[in-house]
This record gives C-alpha cells, sequence and structure tokens, in this order.
C-alpha cells in the first residue's frame, strides 16, 4: 500500500512541477510579445507628435521649408510602412530628418527660446528615448525568454510544447552611420 | 547600444549577498533562542523555551514592521514634506520616469517633490503598483537630464528590487534579536532562579557554560545585528546601482550623479535619522561624514559606487 501512494505523490509533485514551468514560459513568451508591440506604441506616438512641431517651427522658419517638408514626407513614409524591414528604414529616415531639423534650430535663436519648441524638443527628445528603451526591453525579454528555453530543465517543457526562441532586435548596419535622406 | 559587462554579474553577487545576510540574521535568532531557552529552562524545559521565545520575539518584532510596511508611503512623504508633481508643469522629470517604466516593464510610480535646495531622492512602496518616488527641487535644478535619469532608474530598481520588503523583513529581524536580548537581561536581573529540577552530575559545568553564552550574547548579538543590518542595507545601495545602470545602459550617468551629490554641501532640511537609509546618498552630513563610512554606515562610500558603476562600461 506504502509505496503506492509514495509513486502516486511523486506523479503528483511532478505533474505540478510540468505545469509550473509551461505557465513560466506562456508569461515569459507574453512579455516578449507585449514588449514588442511597446516599440510600436512608442514610434506611433512620435508620428503624433510630429504635426505640432512643424507648425511650430514654420512660422519662425520661413526659409527653411525644405528641412520642414523633408521631415513631413519621412513621417507620412513611416505611418504607410509595412512589414519589419521597411519599417525600419522609414523610422530610421524620420530620425534623421528630425535630427537635421533640430540642428537648424539652433541658428534661430528665437525659435529656440519659444516656450512651445522648448516643450516640443523635451518631448521628440524623450520619444527617442523611449523608442530606444522599448527595442532594450524587448532585448532583455527576449535573452530572458531565450535564457528559460534554452536552460535545463525548461528546456525540455520546451521542445515537448514547441516554445521558439525569439530574434533579438539588432540595430541594422546602416542605422549605425547617418543615413542619407533620400525620397 | 553598448554592452555594459559586468552589470549581470554584480546583480547576481549582490543579492546573494543580502540573502546570506538574512540568513546570518535567522541563524542568530535561532541560536538566542536555543541558548537562552535552555540557560532558563534546564535540559527539560529547554527546546519548548526557545521555540516559545523565538515566536514571541518574532511576533512583537512584527507587529511595529506591519504598520510601517502597509502605511509606507503616504506617511513617508508627509514625514519629508513631499508634494505630488504635477504632470504639466513637471514635464521632463515625468518622460524621465516614463521612460524608465519603458526599459524597466514597471508600472509607473507616484511622482513626489520635495521643495528643497540640497539634492537627493528616494523610493517607497512595498511592491511596484504602490510605489512612490520623491525627488528635490535642487537635484532637478543640479543634474543634467541623464544624471537625474540614472538617479531615478536607481530609485525604480529600488522597487524593482522590492527593497522595501527586503529592509522590513531585515528590521522585523534584528528588532526580534534586540527585544529577545532585553527581556532577558531584564529577566536575568529581576527573574527568580533557573529551575534546578536536572541536576545531573556534570550537569552543572554545562549549565555554566550555557550561562556565560547567554550573557556574551545578550551583550554582542544586538551590536551583531545592526552591524548586519547595516551590511545588508549597503548590499541594496550597490545592488540598486548596477539595476538603474542596466534600465539606463548608461553607468556614467549616475556616477556623475553621485558625484554632485556627494560634492554638494546643503543640507536635507527633512531628513532624519530615521529616513536617512532611504536617501539615494545619506542626507545627514556632519563635518566628518564623508570620513566617517565604515561598517556603520547605510550607504557605501561614494567614491567606491562611483568606481563600481565605472568600471561597468
Amino acid at each position: 500500500m506504502a509505496p503506492l501512494i509514495i509513486i502516486v505523490v511523486i506523479i503528483a509533485v511532478v505533474a505540478i512541477w510540468i505545469v509550473a514551468m509551461f505557465n513560466s514560459l506562456i508569461r515569459l513568451r507574453n512579455r516578449v510579445k507585449n514588449a514588442w508591440s511597446q516599440i510600436d506604441v512608442q514610434l506611433k506616438r512620435r508620428h503624433d507628435l510630429i504635426p505640432n512641431l512643424v507648425e511650430t517651427a514654420k512660422g519662425y522658419m520661413a526659409h527653411e521649408k525644405d528641412t520642414l517638408e523633408r521631415v513631413v514626407k519621412a513621417r507620412n513614409m513611416a505611418m504607410d510602412a509595412q512589414g519589419v524591414a521597411e519599417t525600419s528604414a522609414a523610422e530610421n529616415m524620420l530620425s534623421q530628418t528630425l535630427k537635421s531639423l533640430f540642428a537648424v534650430v539652433e541658428s534661430y535663436p528665437d525659435l529656440k527660446a519659444n516656450q512651445n519648441m522648448i516643450a516640443l524638443h523635451e518631448e521628440l527628445t524623450s520619444t527617442e528615448n523611449r523608442i530606444a528603451f522599448a527595442r532594450q526591453h524587448y532585448n532583455d525579454c527576449a535573452m530572458t525568454y531565450n535564457n528559460a528555453i534554452q536552460m535545463f530543465p525548461k528546456n525540455i517543457i520546451a521542445g515537448i510544447f514547441h516554445f521558439v526562441a525569439s530574434e533579438f532586435f539588432e540595430a541594422e548596419e546602416e542605422e549605425k552611420e547617418n543615413v542619407e535622406v533620400k525620397f | 547600444m553598448p554592452e555594459v559587462t559586468g552589470m549581470y554579474e554584480l546583480i547576481s553577487r549582490n543579492k546573494r549577498n543580502s540573502w546570506l545576510l538574512v540568513i546570518i540574521l535567522v541563524l542568530t535568532i535561532v541560536i538566542i533562542a536555543i541558548v537562552f531557552g535552555y540557560w532558563r529552562g534546564g535540559q527539560q524545559f529547554g527546546a519548548q523555551n526557545a521555540i516559545t521565545f523565538a515566536i514571541i520575539g518574532i511576533l512583537f518584532a512584527s507587529t511595529g514592521a506591519l504598520v510601517s510596511y502597509f502605511e509606507g508611503a503616504s506617511l513617508i512623504m508627509a514625514v519629508s514634506r513631499a508634494r505630488p508633481a504635477d504632470p504639466d508643469s513637471e514635464r521632463q522629470l515625468h518622460n524621465l520616469v516614463e521612460e524608465m517604466t519603458i526599459a524597466s516593464g514597471l508600472p509607473k510610480p507616484k511622482l513626489y517633490i520635495i521643495e528643497d535646495s540640497a539634492p537627493n531622492a528616494f523610493a517607497c512602496g512595498r511592491n511596484p503598483e504602490n510605489s512612490a518616488i520623491a525627488v528635490t527641487r535642487g537635484l532637478m535644478n543640479k543634474l543634467n537630464r541623464e544624471e537625474l535619469q540614472g538617479v531615478i532608474a536607481h530609485e525604480m530598481s529600488h522597487i524593482l528590487s522590492y527593497d522595501i520588503l527586503f529592509v522590513t523583513i531585515v528590521t522585523v529581524l534584528v528588532g526580534s534579536i534586540v527585544m529577545l536580548c532585553d527581556v532577558f537581561r531584564w529577566m536575568s536581573i529581576f527573574g527568580g532562579g533557573r529551575r534546578r529540577e536536572n541536576r545531573r552530575s556534570g550537569g552543572g559545568q554545562i549549565e555554566a557554560v550555557i550561562a556565560i553564552v547567554a550573557l556574551l550574547l545578550m551583550i554582542l548579538a544586538p551590536i551583531f545585528a545592526q552591524l548586519i543590518q547595516l551590511a545588508a542595507s549597503r548590499q541594496r545601495e550597490y545592488l540598486a546601482d548596477a539595476n538603474g545602470a542596466k534600465m539606463t545602459r548608461n553607468p556614467k550617468g549616475l556616477a556623475s550623479a553621485l558625484r554632485k551629490i556627494s560634492t554638494d554641501t546643503e543640507k536635507l532640511e527633512a531628513a532624519n535619522r530615521g529616513t536617512q537609509h532611504l536617501y539615494i546618498v545619506n542626507p545627514l552630513k556632519g563635518k566628518a561624514a564623508s570620513n566617517k563610512q565604515s561598517l556603520f554606515s547605510t550607504h557605501p562610500p561614494i567614491e567606491e559606487r562611483i568606481n563600481r558603476l565605472e568600471e561597468m562600461t
């Protein structure tokens, strides 16, 4: 009688352990998905801020229509982009146009001192940071998840239930140099 | 994004060290309970006594701690004269914190500002959902954006690591030890004689040894416990620095901030001995403060903190 009870208990413990490991993998995988969509949220936030920026700058920068137009065009392209590669390239270009815009703003002291502009500059700095941190957070989640499914003993569960490793978000080679803005 | 080497190892090591200290405290309580139990009760009642004493000691120490644990944030903010930070007029502060919530995945803590020109900051809250951070006006004025973000990241790391819970546990344990020793000191002065039912030959020697050990414990254990408490506090500060660096991937920002804060000579009005351990840099500054970095400090030496951060890149 006793050995039977012991066997049942062992099976129960192992079963609970397996469920716990499975649930933990699900939790980690969902975190990765969530972190990925966070990146999009921040990119969209940037899209929304740009019209206001352009309006504020227009009044002061009559001679810089080109710079402003490039920002608007890049923003529209980014909003229309489909798929990871296209979006990535478009968002990169948008970052570049914004950098150019702020470089130009430096030579317009009135605009630079404008309260609106100061606030907008802070918002856009913050937005660039948020995009970067969102990507960083995604990578952190991906690393934690990949570690979990590759290390023993969860790797067994991962294999049985087809948990697949996540890819890291890597800065494309072009991103690291200054992208030439082309339409 | 730069690879911050050594960061993850540092984080694991600090976590291990701090839990090691907790284990030492628990063992101390066990030893005290056993020694006092046998001292007062001889062999017959020793074990029974030991368990009773341990439970009573921990219960009493817990009640005080539980109140502070649950009431924590609002009380501390009131005592520190902190006011909620308006999201419209304090845009940059809110942005910095929101950026850190994205980087860490934590919910956004409530933000407070202390109108004092001494630069400092602290965090409190029993878990990430009920957390709050306060910064002084001085901090916001004297630090640049990345330095300020480094400080915020450090504070959010305290929340991330459940440091308030950890500190509460340590406080309960230390409180138990101090309480048990106080009780026995009182009992040994006023209490009746030890039960003498177990007078076996050779028992007298063991009893004498136990009595001596008990006396030593009574005197040394409270000091020892407080040293452990301070050591644990220092470990958690290092841990918060390392986690903060991981959050921003910019250890230099925090290092620079620490340097600025530590060389500032202004005194933080609202800080006192009860709240000093919560701040990022100990706000109590005497003339000899910078020399007093020792076993009795709640915070590690600033130079060492800055060095560790700078070595991370």
